[in-house]
């Protein structure tokens, strides 16, 4: 098998990676039109649906942080699941590239991506929307990025199972739904049945809509936002690594 | 050590050395134990119907394919080593390019990642003929186009080792001319090249011959040998004689 050190990070190949992934959308027009223009829509929306500040000040900067996450998954495992059948995967690994190379590269541009997604929605939401936001602007980019990674991440891993793009989107209910119902978005998970809290307890998505809410409640970045924040990072890494370990240079 | 693998024909150190190489898919033997070796400098042709292993034995040789048994050496270092990539040049049948980027964009970005220079990405482009086409998006270009990017790619970072796996697939004959002109350019300034194809026609330009069938090597030597061997003029009328030898001659 591979004899190379398996966590070798070339920065140039990895930067050289994140510009191709951004070149590749800009060619695409309207994926970048869709990625940024769909969240801050959704945002209108919710503050009309509600009709009201309080409730549009408790769910929109936790949607604002599920965006970032929920797209980013779908795009970077289709993504990836290009590479491998395009065969642009395997060619990749007959170069001198890392595999750490290839994901940092598409967590990078993703993450790029994810700021500038997250930055137009919050800046509608904060000035044309009216959103009350008690914590400060940095902590919910902070947190809002960290989500981005983690789907880019769990996308990356993700991508590994699916043969077909059917496949893989179909990842998306299966990866992302049971989160979304756990993370206590629609139910607070303290009220939940012992064992789905337990559930949601090692589910990562439930970390950063904790960490949202705290973004939204309180003023200072106190210790519990610090180790949602913490968690977040680490799950966002362990996937990384888990993804890279999919990847081989030799197949059968 | 390691040069005493393989045969002693092409001195002590051949491109390319392979020692009983066998290789099963889906449980399947597709190799049945291969020997041979490449020998520096020369155009080696890999050539047999589709289906007969070209493609298995290519991925040995660059080291992407998993493999029962055997050894593959390529320029002294085992198939597939870290310190092979940047060069070995491989490029696979099906093109593997960005069909969302411009030829160039995608040279470009391949060049980065072998720490090539920049002008690299030009000068392969140029290479294979598609000056003209350069900024056009690899998923536009015509199938002919399409496989000379792919190739333009693999010749980046100028490789010691080129592994191309029907290289001429689908050109008009003009085209596969000037690639195989090309190909005799680049073995002339001494790089080793290992091209498969399925047309016979084309075997009489390498200096050495593979001839392969169902995951056996036939026979292994320049086209005039192969002629003087079987008698025949036509490289296509001499694989022929040399299956009917083959099937009516116990192994």
């Amino acid at each position: 098998m591979s004899r190379s050190i398996p966590l070798s990070i070339s920065p140039s190949i990895t930067l050289a990676t994140t510009r191709r992934i951004l070149r590749q959308l800009r060619h695409d027009h309207r994926t970048i039109g869709l990625m940024v223009g769909v969240p801050t829509l959704l945002m209108i929306l919710l503050r009309y649906v509600f009709d009201g500040p309080g409730a549009f000040d408790r769910i929109g900067p936790m949607l604002l942080g599920l965006f970032p996450f929920v797209i980013m998954f779908v795009v970077t495992s289709v993504g990836t699941l290009r590479e491998r059948t395009s065969g642009t995967l395997e060619r990749l690994m007959t170069l001198p590239m890392g595999k750490l190379d290839l994901l940092l590269g598409y967590a990078l541009a993703f993450g790029l991506l994810a700021l500038v997604q997250v930055g137009v929605a919050l800046g509608v939401s904060l000035t044309w929307l009216d959103l009350d936001l008690t914590g400060s602007v940095w902590s919910l980019l902070l947190v809002a990025l960290l989500n981005a990674l983690l789907g880019v991440a769990l996308g990356l891993l993700a991508s590994a199972f699916a043969r077909t793009e059917f496949q893989a989107v179909q990842f998306m209910p299966a990866f992302v739904l049971p989160q979304l119902l756990l993370c206590g978005l629609l139910v607070p998970r303290e009220k939940m049945a012992g064992w789905l809290e337990a559930i949601s307890n090692v589910l990562p998505l439930s970390y950063a809509m904790d960490a949202m809410r705290r973004v939204t409640a309180e003023a200072e970045f106190g210790g519990a936002l610090a180790r949602d924040v913490a968690v977040i990072a680490g799950c966002v890494l362990l996937s990384l690594l888990l993804g890279a370990a999919t990847l081989r240079r030799r197949t059968g | 050590m390691m040069s005493s693998t393989g045969s002693g024909r092409a001195g002590p150190d051949p491109a390319v050395a392979v020692r009983d190489l066998r290789v099963e898919r889906g449980g399947r033997p597709v190799l049945h134990g291969l020997d041979f070796a490449v020998p520096r400098g020369s155009v080696v042709g890999l050539l047999g119907p589709s289906g007969c292993g070209k493609t298995t034995l290519m991925r040995c040789v660059v080291g992407v394919q998993i493999v029962k048994g055997g050894e593959v050496t390529v320029l002294g270092e085992p198939a597939g080593s870290a310190g092979l990539r940047r060069r070995v040049g491989y490029a696979t049948q099906s093109p593997a390019l960005y069909a969302d980027l411009t030829v160039r964009e995608n040279t470009r970005y391949f060049a980065a990642v072998l720490g090539a220079p920049r002008s690299d990405a030009d000068r392969v482009i140029g290479e294979v003929g598609l000056g003209r086409a350069r900024d056009q998006l690899v998923g536009t270009l015509s199938g002919g186009q399409f496989s000379r990017a792919n190739l333009a790619a693999a010749l980046l970072g100028a490789p010691e080792l080129l592994v191309l796996d029907e290289p001429t697939v689908g050109l008009d004959p003009v085209l596969r001319q000037e690639l195989w002109e090309l190909f005799r350019e680049l073995a002339d300034r001494g790089t080793t090249l290992l091209v498969s194809s399925h047309v016979m026609d084309e075997a009489g330009r390498t200096d050495r011959l593979l001839l392969m069938r169902e995951g056996r090597i036939l026979a292994d030597g320049s086209p005039e040998a192969l002629r003087a061997r079987t008698g025949e003029r036509d490289l296509e009328a001499a694989f022929l004689h040399l299956i009917a030898e083959t099937a009516g001659s116990p192994a």
